[in-house]
């Protein structure tokens, strides 16, 4: 079990820059620190192993600490609603997605300490309940019949605060044969003592937290004077702005506007809006969704739910443990806090690398920096963080062809719900993880983790992954920048015009409207593109000014989707965009890398054979000392550099007609897998060991404005670049590529003669 | 219904696995894998390293999270694939109520 963990307040920072460190131990109350540059976070024995640079710095030494809590779940608290003092009437419409718990607050005005106020809530089984408590006491009349899952239904309970008179009355928007789900029940309870403020799928509890939180969505809740039935409750709903109901609104909660913001409008009189807390889901269609429209913006008024999660995350707002001051003079690069409460053993890991960014200082200026950038690919590390589909799903011993890996993070993940998923990970309820937020700890974005999802042998993925490159870079002695996917996000290409090279993480997946066009953009004005991984640039993501820290993504229409968003939900909150592939918005990867993500399998890697194209001349420079037939059948990640997840050139989808295929894996296995997008209709073979699509081409293509592109097409390629103490064929292609990349000489964009010359 | 795995027609792939449990496999292996492995609810084997690249032992994942990881702490496992027979070899009893008194390796 893991005995440490923690996270900085950002993912990169400015030489000379202040980053907070907030730390949570499960043993000990003190913890050394210290600050490192990360060159090798890989342990497998098989290959170099951890590396590590200690950069002294004033967080150097022993800290006090203590266990730190995360409070999961998302909530409405609108504190300006007055106490009830008199009869009302609450209406909403509800969407329960979690019926085999129970104690799950739909709405209330209710003081968990003094068990007074009212209360509605849906109980285990999905039974609607009323509880009254005051000074007589606290008594509940529940629902006589359950609701059915995922089923909207309309509630108007009506409570008498003084006599303690309380009515339920539960009726189903679809009415079902043999179905028995209406409700109409009531009875004399306790009054109710006044407790102010508003709270909605979730409530505060006496030692500061907010708990019995409600899965699933509510929609134009209100709460309105005087005694009323669901007649009225049917006229509001049709009649949005009824006048003869001006004067009895209380509050009347209209989700459907600022749907990209945390607000809650109150549309009623007394503008009495309420706050939506970690992250529900926003921009679902409502219970009067009708597929007239798809998006939120067009037709705003079917989209006026909110989806509540009881493990919804955005910010675990812990307390700082280590203000650390990066030095003054700290080249950019990847580093790391350090972080450790006694030594490791079997039973409990006791150290934490805490992973983040030095970029180059702002206003960085062509000339002044290395020429180099990697492009480290935070948005891909936050969309996998917590990973947690070995614990949220099943099947993933099939994918994976061999057992599920739990190491002593995965074990704390577990036992942590509340960390919050990734977004391959569904909600306690089933419903997809739209949102992720790097306000949290994330444990598989670290050193030294070992992933459930990597290819044999070193089975590290994303971040760790990308410390083979990290290795190779320093070892080979290449000064290089950094800078993340937020940063190019928030500075667009003026981050990117200083650098002649970019390189990518071996997964750069996911990536934003922004970043997506600040990179074509460097890439048409002449920039030198390596693409050192697979799968990337495939999903679109959005970021929100209101939710700094965290991204959006909607499981759209096609791709491979661990969830599926529904119909109608396609269109990210945050902004409004179309969400999904960029394959579908018409942006396919192969537009940006040459190369698009074709298939993809876990259990093993294969090899690269050259092809036909390695001998024309404009590649000589690629395979200079490199003769080789077969290239890469070694390596960290599967024992080869082709696996896991592979690309390939396909003009159809925007490869440019000049992309060279210099070489191409072949025996892949059956559990390496042709994707999704790739066919209408299924064929019977779709495995590596039959399916010719499913390859990697190792691709290079020249640009129109004197630039080029080269592309590994496969994640595993970074494992072997260490192989036999770095002097291997990929490591030498790797090499080879570079060099002539960081030359500036202009590559040929005229047709060249028989002799290669332009 | 799918295929069903029987002692007489899948024995000939035990040796293929036991020689290489993680390698491409035949289709016939694959195939008894996939079915192996497929989930039908309850809890689900896992594979806890207490020490990365040395010490393995088998746990259990209850059906909902609420619910403890059970781990096998009496076998310990110096490899994955000393834990990838034994679970096969458990599996194999499963499906065909045979057991296979065997290691993963010969004695030399």
């Amino acid at each position: 079990m893991l005995k440490i963990t923690g996270y900085p307040d950002r993912l990169s920072a400015a030489a000379g820059e202040t980053v907070n460190f907030m730390v949570s131990l499960e043993e000990g109350e003190r913890f050394d620190a210290r600050l490192v540059r990360v060159i090798h976070g890989d342990c497998n024995p098989e290959g170099p192993g951890l590396k590590f640079r200690h950069v002294p710095s004033n967080a150097d030494g022993s800290h006090p600490g203590g266990p730190q809590r995360i409070d999961a779940g998302s909530y409405m608290s609108a504190p300006s609603v007055p106490a009830a003092t008199g009869p009302f009437t609450f209406y909403t419409m509800i969407w329960p997605t979690l019926l085999r718990l129970g104690n799950q607050t739909i709405a209330a005005q209710w003081d968990e300490a003094s068990q007074s106020g009212w209360r509605v809530a849906m109980e285990k089984g999905g039974a609607v309940s009323v509880t009254l408590g005051g000074p007589g006491g606290v008594k509940t009349l529940t629902g006589s019949r359950p609701m059915v899952e995922r089923q909207w239904y309309a509630l108007c309970i009506h409570v008498d605060p003084v006599s303690g008179l309380a009515v339920l009355d539960q009726a189903p928007v679809v009415p079902y044969a043999l179905a028995d789900d209406t409700v109409s029940v009531q009875a004399q309870l306790v009054p109710a003592a006044p407790v102010p403020g508003l709270a909605m799928a979730g409530l505060a509890m006496p030692d500061g937290t907010v708990g019995a939180h409600f899965d699933g969505k509510i929609d134009g809740p209100a709460l309105i004077a005087g005694r009323h039935g669901p007649d009225l409750h049917d006229r509001m709903m049709t009649r949005p702005g009824d006048p003869s109901l001006r004067r009895a609104v209380i509050a009347q909660y209209d989700f459907s506007k600022k749907i990209d913001t945390p607000e809650a409008v109150d549309i009623g009189p007394f503008a009495r809006h309420g706050r939506l807390e970690n992250l529900p889901t926003r921009g679902m269609k409502g219970w009067n969704w009708t597929g007239e429209s798809h998006s939120w913006r067009e037709k705003p008024e079917h989209y006026g739910a909110v989806h509540f999660h009881s493990d919804d995350v955005y910010d675990a707002g812990w307390t700082p443990s280590v203000a650390l001051e990066l030095p003054a003079d700290l080249p950019s690069g990847p580093y790391a806090l350090h972080v450790s409460c006694g030594p490791s053993d079997r039973e409990a890991t006791r150290e934490d690398y805490l992973s983040f960014f030095v970029t180059p200082p702002k206003g960085a200026k062509r000339g002044e920096r290395p020429r180099l950038l990697f492009l480290a690919p935070t948005c891909s590390y936050m969309a996998y963080a917590n990973h947690g589909e070995h614990i949220t799903a099943r099947g993933v011993e099939l994918q994976m062809n061999r057992m599920v890996h739990f190491g002593h993070s995965d074990l704390y993940m577990y036992d942590h719900p509340e960390l919050g998923g990734s977004l391959y990970d569904t909600h306690l309820d089933g419903s997809g993880v739209a949102y992720s937020s790097r306000l949290r700890p994330i444990l598989n974005f670290t050193a030294q983790y070992h992933s459930w999802l990597g290819g044999h042998g070193s089975a590290v993925y994303q971040y760790n992954a990308d410390t083979h490159l990290f290795d190779w870079l320093e070892q080979m002695g290449y000064d290089y920048d950094v800078i993340t996917d937020e940063d190019l996000h928030e500075g667009g290409l003026d981050l990117l015009a200083p650098y002649d090279v970019v390189m990518t993480g071996t997964h750069p997946e996911y990536h934003s409207t922004r970043m997506w066009d600040a990179m074509k953009a460097w890439i048409d004005r002449g920039g030198r593109l390596m693409y050192m991984g697979g799968n990337g640039w495939y999903w679109r993501v959005a970021f929100s000014d209101h939710y700094p820290g965290a991204i959006e993504l909607r499981r759209a229409e096609d791709g491979i989707r661990p969830w599926i968003s529904e119909p109608g939900e396609y269109y990210h909150s945050f902004t409004g965009e179309y969400g999904g592939l960029w394959r579908r918005i018409g942006r396919a990867p192969n537009v940006m890398a040459g190369v698009g993500f074709v298939a993809q399998g876990f259990d093993f890697s294969s090899y690269y054979r050259r092809a036909p194209d390695a001998d024309n001349p404009r590649a000589a420079f690629i395979f200079e000392g490199v003769p080789d037939e077969i290239i890469g059948d070694f390596g960290l990640v599967g024992g080869g550099a082709a696996g896991i997840e592979l690309d390939c050139i396909n003009t159809d989808l925007g490869s440019p007609p000049n992309m060279l295929r210099l070489a191409t894996s072949e025996l892949h296995g059956s559990m390496m897998l042709l994707v999704n997008e790739e066919f209408g209709v299924v064929p019977p073979a779709l495995g590596g060991d039959q399916n010719m699509q499913v390859r990697a081409d190792m691709a290079f293509g020249e640009t129109p404005a004197g630039g080029a592109i080269f592309a590994t097409a496969s994640i595993a390629w970074c494992g072997s670049l260490s192989h036999n103490g770095y002097d291997n064929n990929v490591s030498r292609i790797t090499g080879n590529v570079l060099k002539r990349f960081l030359d500036p000489a202009p590559f040929p964009t005229a047709p060249l003669g028989k002799d290669g010359q332009a | 219904m799918v295929y069903r795995i029987t002692a007489e027609a899948d024995r000939q792939h035990i040796e293929e696995f036991r020689a290489n449990p993680i390698a491409p496999h035949s289709p016939g292996l694959q195939r008894m894998l996939n079915i192996m492995r497929t989930w039908t609810g309850g809890d689900q084997y896992i594979l806890i390293a207490r020490v990365e690249f040395a010490e393995f032992v088998i746990g259990r994942m209850p059906e909902h999270r609420e619910d403890p990881i059970v781990v096998e702490e009496d076998m310990v496992f110096a490899t994955r694939e000393e834990a990838e027979w034994e679970l096969f070899c458990r599996r194999w009893k499963q499906h065909t109520g045979e057991s296979l008194n065997m290691p993963l390796k010969d004695e030399a």
